[in-house]
């Protein structure tokens, strides 16, 4: 008898691994043969809605998709809510997201507390709070949160990465810092505090913040030139960049401007704050910044421009969220096709945890996705690059993994 | 040290020329109608925003800047008559629960409409005045800020049209009864605080950069500023702009940093107001029992 | 009260205990919240509305109180429960030292000193020097509390969701009852009369420092207990769950719930949490404006607000009934009372 037996086993192992058996589709709530069912919260209303453009970038992106077939013929249905940045409306909708909509994942929450708000409820819910919308150090935990994954380089390394080029560039220099007085302000200074090492309490000689409903930043400029600085680490939102750049210009300060990424787009602070007045501007970028002339012929560029034009005419084409709205879609594009037909939420995990040297053409060259089951930071390499009057040019070499 | 301070103190005149020009519009509107309109801000910016359209369709600056001021009236009278004249009646509660609908209306279209994009805006006051203390458009906005201010003070005191609006904001009935048509009295009102409104927003939006939320931060400046200058006191109120600016910037470089330097000023100004409590310059209302 | 009314108030606490079981655990989260700001604007509605002191920073006790829970249960471990006493007792001492120096303030000014505290508190929250205590701006993160061991052994079919409605109901049921008591008896006869003429007031007798100030602490105590029953339920404080716009947004919903209306806070709770949601829903791309046209289309059609509509509804209901009963004949109206 049980020599028949085995063959019989034989048979029957063969035929569940066979590729038919494995091909078969697995879903998870949310996903289905004829859509996939994507949740986000923006805040469309209130302090922050400049932000709100991200999600409607994101919008229109699936909606081409869409157009052009879907993802293996399945329609994108992404439901996306106003949570105003204001946490517990974040997580009324994230609730709203997972219980009722029963949407597949949460795609891009935007906002550091609008997340932490809801990071133990979608970790304890098991769905996938993916690529969210934050440079916070926090999102890379895959051993306490394997659910959450964030995308951009955090705020954290960004800090380290000025503090070692002013290290290497000024050993000696006077450092003062602007900041937003805000979860990202904060990280981004303790990135640069942590750069610095020990040098840290001699180097920097003033720290001044603000708040994003402050009219003017210039008194904090002023207190800083009166420091004796000579370095000038600027993390600011695009309004306070401006008037800052604008205004070291015009009390004839001159220090070393290190600006952060957010505040750094041609488009949206360079220009209104005037280009002889950003000359020297040192920042680090891991997009391409489409009022930069070098990319006006870059196809990648021009497909990006004939996508708003087409789908998102209203949105504002230098405005670096755009951009960065448009990159993100892509990187969820390429998790989407990974997962094939198996939609279920861990598949979805494990497919963003298996990015491999992933190029998306909208980053800079150099610039590739990485993640794996213990690294969940998706982006980690940026390069520097100093604005000559009239276009970014990049210098050294492509900084992290 | 001391170079730090007068720094300070010209950067703080400068913001605090500012919080004038819209405290000067708050002041206007309390004048006319008793009521501080928390819409004033979000009116200013429409206003801005639609001198910043004319500018792009290749007018030049005093023209839009005259067209943007005259649509900035009629703006205000249109809302006092379609949407303020309906409800004056009810509690004053109810009519700044429409004000704050007002803001999210003026604040959520401009946003949908021009984007959150920030947008330079021109000054038309020459750059070669310039100087390391204060811009020239600083100096010049505070310029055109005191015009303003005499101009109201004149038509206030010296025109009969002035007098009429005095009176009908402060004794209706009875102005109805020497033939003061107060409905109109109200619409001019409001008509001449947006048309300061959009002065304002213009004169800010070079220094601060135009875009949905640029009045925000500055309508609460602006109401204390009023406030602390006395609220039906122009000069005061102007007075009042400038103290919290060079204040401000005082206490956050110089006294409590940056952090809390708004906690502090506010507190201050209440601090004031219990032992003015009509304000440094208003009148003090005496009611007889 | 009437037959009639108590047949009304015991039919809605049935309707209110049955729904958890007949709701998703969603829709359950989001009437907790109802009942939590129905709470809060009870509060408000007990200073601005039936004493006539405006305030614009109502949402800096709501925040107090919230972080006082907070910081009781993530800190020393305390029990949820257990937190709103104390975040009451901190916003009764808070609210009525600020109402001691704001007895010199009258309308306008009062509302700068109070929008003046909505404002700074944020920032207070985000000041490095207690960073330690209220987490900055990264805020605290609390758990939700299993419904007692007691009651689902029992077999209910009970879930922390379903737990916290029913503890937050049951908050809710005794301040409004306690609300109701005050309102209705001599002290409430006694705010009105402050508001309406102070100096009628004092001059029969009434202490008007003394009752504006308790006032001023009670509404804020109200306001606390409802902050912190909201931490409780979403888990999560941070500066930026407090700032000026819920200040304003108590304030909104007083004035459509009904002022000086105890039935006022649930509707005004009920807008103010589901409105903003519609208002997303129709249109993405300016959904505050959506929200500002709601709110003065509600202030154009029901001055009194949501509860005046019902009080005149209920009041011609009344009217036709008792000209029905005596066939016809037209009847005076019974007197309504001012108070609700």
């Amino acid at each position: 008898m049980k020599r028949r037996l085995v063959p019989i086993a034989a048979l029957l192992a063969a035929a569940l691994t066979s590729p038919a058996a494995l091909a078969q589709k697995k879903y998870d709530p949310g996903a289905s043969d004829t859509e996939i069912k994507i949740g986000n919260t923006n805040p469309y209303s209130g302090p922050a809605s400049a932000y709100g453009t991200i999600g409607k970038t994101i919008a229109a992106y699936f909606k081409m998709v869409n157009d052009h077939g879907g993802i293996k013929g399945r329609k994108i249905n992404f439901i996306s809510y106003d949570d105003g940045y204001s946490p517990p409306k974040t997580v009324e909708m994230a609730r709203k997201l997972v219980e009722q909509d029963q949407v597949l994942f949460l795609f891009q929450p935007l906002g550091t507390p609008s997340n932490s708000a809801i990071h133990k409820y979608m970790n304890a819910k098991k769905v996938p709070q993916l690529f969210v919308a934050t440079g916070a150090s926090k999102w890379n935990d895959p051993k306490h949160f394997p659910w959450t994954m964030g995308w951009q380089p955090n705020y954290h390394t960004e800090g380290e990465i000025y503090a070692h080029d002013i290290l290497q560039t000024k050993p000696n220099a006077k450092i003062g810092v602007l900041y937003q007085n805000d979860d990202f302000g904060k990280d981004l200074l303790q990135g640069l505090k942590d750069g610095l090492g020990a040098k840290a309490k001699t180097m920097i000689v003033k720290e001044v913040s603000y708040e994003v409903t402050d009219p003017t930043v210039d008194s904090q400029i002023v207190q800083l030139q009166a420091s004796g600085a000579d370095v000038f680490v600027d993390i600011t939102t695009p309004k306070a960049a401006a008037q800052a750049i604008r205004k070291v210009y015009d009390i004839g300060w001159k220090p070393v401007h290190y600006l952060n990424n957010v505040g750094a787009s041609i488009g949206s602070v360079l220009k209104p704050a005037g280009f002889d007045k950003s000359v020297g501007v040192i920042t680090t970028q891991y997009y391409k910044d489409y009022s930069d002339k070098q990319w006006a012929n870059d196809p990648a560029m021009k497909k990006f421009e004939e996508f708003m034009k087409q789908y998102y005419p209203e949105g504002n084409l230098a405005d670096g969220s755009n951009m960065y709205g448009y990159s993100v879609a892509r990187t969820l594009e390429v998790v989407l096709r990974q997962a094939g037909d198996n939609l279920t939420r861990a598949n979805i995990m494990k497919q963003a945890a298996s990015l491999k040297n992933v190029t998306i053409d909208t980053l800079l060259p150099g610039i590739r996705i990485n993640t794996s089951a213990t690294d969940f930071a998706p982006i980690e390499s940026v390069q520097l690059s100093r604005f000559n009057g009239q276009q970014y040019e990049l210098f050294g070499k492509v900084i992290g993994k | 040290m001391s170079e730090a301070i007068v720094h300070q103190v010209f950067a703080g005149l400068a913001t605090g020329g500012i919080y004038a020009s819209l405290a000067l519009a708050l002041v206007m509107i309390y004048q006319a109608t008793h009521l501080v309109n928390f819409a004033q801000g979000e009116m200013a910016m429409f206003c801005t925003y639609i001198g910043w359209s004319l500018l792009q369709t290749g007018l030049g600056y005093w023209p839009a800047f005259l067209l943007t001021v005259a649509v900035g009236f009629v703006l205000g009278v249109l809302i006092e008559r379609i949407v303020i004249r309906p409800i004056e009646r009810t509690s004053v509660l109810s009519v700044v629960v429409v004000f704050i609908g007002l803001l999210a209306i003026l604040n959520s279209v401009a946003g949908w409409i021009f984007t959150y994009t920030i947008k330079p805006f021109p000054s038309p006051f020459p750059e070669s005045l310039a100087n390391p203390l204060m811009s020239p458009h600083e100096l010049g906005s505070i310029l055109v800020t005191l015009v303003m201010l005499a101009l109201l003070y004149l038509f206030f005191r010296f025109t009969p049209l002035g007098l009429a609006m005095r009176a009908a904001a402060q004794n209706p009935e009875s102005s109805r009864l020497v033939g003061i048509r107060v409905g109109w009295m109200l619409a001019l009102g409001w008509g001449l605080a947006s048309a300061i409104g959009a002065v304002a927003g213009m004169m800010v939006a070079p220094v601060v950069y135009l875009d949905p939320n640029m009045m925000g931060g500055i309508l609460l400046y602006a109401f204390a500023a009023a406030l602390l200058g006395g609220i039906d006191n122009p000069l005061g109120a102007v007075l009042g702009g400038f103290i919290m600016g060079v204040l401000e910037n005082l206490l956050g470089a110089f006294v409590i940093g940056n952090d809390l330097k708004l906690a502090v000023a506010l507190v201050l100004i209440v601090g004031v107001l219990l032992v003015r409590p009509s304000g440094l310059f208003g009148t003090v209302h005496v009611s007889r029992v | 009260m009437t037959p009639r009314a108590l047949v009304g108030v015991v039919v809605l606490l049935a309707a209110a205990a049955l729904l958890p079981f007949a709701l998703s655990d969603y829709r359950v989260f989001q009437l907790t919240l109802v009942l939590v700001y129905a709470t809060a604007l009870l509060g408000l509605n007990m200073l601005t509305g039936y004493n006539g002191q405006i305030s614009l920073g109502h949402g800096a006790f709501y925040a107090i109180g919230a972080y006082c829970a907070a910081i009781l249960m993530d800190k020393w471990g305390v029990p949820y429960w257990a937190t709103l006493p104390v975040a009451g007792a901190v916003c009764l001492l808070a609210g009525f030292l600020f109402g001691l120096p704001a007895l010199r303030l009258e309308g306008l000014y009062l509302a700068l000193a109070t929008f003046a505290l909505g404002i700074s508190l944020p920032q207070l929250l985000k000041y490095h020097l207690i960073e330690s205590w209220t987490g900055g701006v990264q805020g605290i993160t609390i758990l939700k509390p299993d419904p007692p061991a007691l009651l689902t052994d029992a077999g209910l079919p009970l879930n922390p969701d379903r737990w916290l409605y029913f503890f937050t109901l049951a908050v809710t049921i005794v301040m409004f009852a306690l609300a109701r008591n005050l309102l209705r008896g001599r002290i409430g006869r006694a705010m009105v009369a402050i508001r309406d003429n102070p100096v009628a007031a004092q001059a029969m007798g009434v202490n008007n420092a003394l009752y504006k100030s308790l006032t001023f602490g009670v509404s804020a105590m109200y306001t606390g207990v409802a902050g912190a029953l909201g931490a409780i339920a979403v888990q999560f404080v941070a500066p930026d769950s407090f700032g000026i716009f819920l200040s304003l947004a108590f304030l909104i919903g007083i004035v459509v719930g009904g002022l000086a209306s105890i039935s006022g806070a649930l509707y005004g709770a009920l807008f103010i949490q589901f409105v903003p949601n519609v208002a997303d829903s129709v249109s993405k791309a300016a959904p505050w404006a959506i929200f500002g046209i709601l709110i003065i289309a509600f202030v154009y059609l029901m001055p009194a607000g949501v509860a005046g509509v019902v009080r005149l509804a209920r009041a011609r209901i009344m009217r036709e009934e008792s000209q029905s009963e005596t066939g016809g004949a037209k009847q005076p109206g019974t007197p309504k009372e001012v108070v609700q």
